[in-house]
């Protein structure tokens, strides 16, 4: 071949590498456009309220009448934690899918031309879309006292940790998917496919207790499950719950025939993050 | 326009220019898509501070050696340096000295245009201390300081168009990067755009490598390559290229053709003679219209110059009219739809 023949002069020296300092810098940039683009949207932000108000009232109201109430405990307040998990979610969810829509406005190939690390790309993303998702399931705590859910400062604090958790391993999970689809179309399919399914197995809306086998197996796989069951035992917690409440309202996750702590939950919720992180980033931007 | 053709008149050719160094430059550079040979044994090379035109219809392999030269598609064949390193070997530090301006819009058009260049100046490592000034100058070379604020989404295409190369400008590149900067302009706007450029150039001594397959803007480069079918058919400043196909043709057309034909040959110059009007050969023709009509020494009624264009270059090496896009259909339909997925 003629190329042998051609070299061009010059030694190879090795190729450069972003410092720590400029990663952590795109990772900034990245979360502050996410930021700028969600508060920009005030629409959004509202209609995102939308569906878990009408199902923390409508289903709420609806299933309290059949579920009945147990020492003033009612199907209302179980539902509370859930709905806040559901806003998380849709969120996170939501935030993360955008990159379709940077890929279709051409914004992902000034991203990924860029002399960054797609590390830093995929965390800025991802911290970003969990940072407004966490803010928005915080603003769903307000409807706290209209559903008779008791709030204490540490509460809120315990909550806010445990939604940033949360929406960081989903939003991460949303950026690996989202970098896979290609074409507008495949966007309103994998958000049927993947928003609600996981919403209605996760225990977020119902006890898992009563599902068939096959059933039970698609909600053990599914990393919501992990950070509904210990964000109600937070919830439940701080609430003066009398023991028969406790027993009807049942929400601990068993794995292989063992109750899981919220401790190991928790720690399942954080290995998912890590998982969906690195499975992210190395989907990011491709196909390209 | 004026300064705008002493701006590319300036600096012809400073490629050849002792200690100027070299911004980009290939060997056998070379790019299969399956069967079809895109780039292949392409060779050349670009002063620093040139203006550098890769002219050639749609599908003749000017997308994929500007995607190669940006580290965007691996080279099959031969090397590549880009300000001075290797692509293939070194795709973060050329990445980190070129600007880029694509052919589809990269823009955040919910973003304002400062945004937009915040963003891009962040992941470019422009230092932190210059990024206000940085954003400012751009804009002003693009003489959109105005439209800081707004919203890419008010923005028209030309406008856009105008960030983008700004956008390219920010991190003070080595080379900038421009896949046919106007397509889908209109003519005006087109020459804004090129008014943009070469300011740039002047302000900020840049290497600009941009494709087009409009010959009229191939003719404010400094240096072009023709390129078809993927290889590089001629390189040289458009006027060198224009001389090999030939020199200009002055047309007659007088009260007595044969009588000024004989006249003008006594006078030594190149005739043809013709029933309707004689045509003189001559280097340039339009400085010597005053001396032509006074040899002829019969009433002239009309003179026409013509200049060769670099349409008649291209019809020259490649036996085509650049209009026509056969070329397109040289490259499959499967090969084409990847490499538009690619993008």
């Amino acid at each position: 071949m003629t190329a042998d023949a051609l070299k061009l002069p010059g030694g190879s020296l090795p190729d450069e590498r972003e410092s720590v300092g400029e990663e952590l810098r795109t990772v900034g940039m990245v979360w502050e456009r996410e930021a700028i683009r969600f508060f920009r949207t005030r629409a959004r932000i509202l209609s995102s309220f939308i569906q878990p108000i009408l199902f923390l009232f409508v289903l709420g109201w609806g299933m309290s009448s059949l579920v009945g109430t147990v020492a003033g405990f009612d199907f209302k307040k179980f539902l509370f934690p859930g709905i806040v998990a559901m806003t998380v979610l849709s969120t996170a969810i939501s935030s993360a899918i955008s990159i379709v829509w940077d890929r279709e406005f051409g914004f992902l190939r000034e991203m990924l031309v860029a002399p960054v690390s797609r590390t830093a790309l995929v965390c800025g993303k991802t911290l970003g879309g969990a940072s407004i998702a966490t803010v928005q399931g915080t603003i769903m705590l307000a409807l706290a006292p209209l559903i008779g859910v008791h709030l204490t400062t540490l509460l809120v604090v315990q909550v806010i940790g445990l939604e940033l958790l949360m929406a960081v391993s989903l939003t991460a999970f949303g950026v690996f998917v989202a970098s896979h689809i290609q074409r507008m179309e495949g966007f309103s399919v994998v958000m049927q496919l993947l928003l609600f399914p996981m919403l209605f197995l996760s225990g977020a809306l119902f006890p898992l207790g009563g599902l068939p086998g096959w059933l039970t197996v698609l909600t053990r796989i599914n990393p919501l499950t992990y950070a509904v069951a210990p964000l109600r035992h937070l919830v439940f917690a701080a609430q003066h719950m009398p023991p028969a409440a406790a027993a009807k309202f049942s929400s601990s996750v068993t794995l292989f025939g063992h109750a899981l702590s919220d401790a190991a939950c928790v720690g399942i919720t954080c290995a998912f993050a890590v998982v969906f992180l690195v499975l992210a980033v190395t989907g990011f931007g491709k196909p390209d | 326009m004026a300064n705008v053709e002493t701006a590319s008149r300036d600096s012809e050719a400073p490629a050849l220019r002792p200690g100027s160094g070299v911004a980009v430059q290939t060997a056998s550079l070379s790019k299969r898509f399956g069967e079809v040979e895109a780039v292949r044994d392409v060779t050349f090379s670009v002063g620093r501070g040139e203006v550098f035109a890769f002219l050639g219809p749609n599908g003749a392999g000017k997308t994929t050696t500007v995607r190669m030269l940006c580290t965007l598609t691996r080279p099959g064949g031969g090397q590549a340096r880009v300000a001075g390193f290797d692509v293939a070997r070194q795709p973060r530090a050329v990445r980190r000295r070129i600007g880029l301006v694509f052919q589809e819009q990269t823009l955040d058009d919910r973003l304002t245009a400062e945004q937009n260049l915040r963003f891009h100046a962040v992941l470019y490592h422009v230092p932190s201390a210059q990024v206000e000034e940085r954003i400012g100058r751009v804009l002003r070379l693009v003489a959109l300081e105005d439209r800081r604020h707004d919203l890419v989404s008010t923005y028209s295409g030309g406008m856009a168009r105008r960030l983008e190369i700004a956008r390219g400008m920010l991190h003070t590149p080595a080379v900038l990067f421009l896949d046919e900067p106007t397509v889908g302009l209109d003519p005006q706007t087109r020459a804004l755009v090129w008014q943009d450029v070469l300011r740039l150039r002047q302000e900020e001594r840049v290497t600009i490598f941009l494709t087009t397959h409009y010959m009229d803007e191939a003719e404010y480069a400094d240096r072009l390559a023709i390129i078809d079918h993927g290889s590089i058919v001629a390189t040289g400043t458009p006027d060198e290229l224009k001389r090999q196909v030939g020199a200009d043709t002055v047309e007659l057309v007088t009260a007595d053709n044969p009588a000024a034909a004989r006249h003008l040959e006594t006078a030594g110059w190149q005739v043809r003679p013709g029933e309707e009007r004689l045509v003189v050969f001559a280097e340039d023709g339009e400085a010597l219209v005053p001396r032509l009509i006074e040899a002829a020494g019969v009433r002239v009624r009309s003179v026409h110059v013509h200049r060769p264009t670099l349409d008649d270059v291209f019809l020259h090496y490649t036996g085509r009219q650049i209009r026509d896009e056969h070329a397109e259909r040289a490259l499959p339909m499967r090969a084409r739809a990847r490499m538009a997925r690619r993008r």
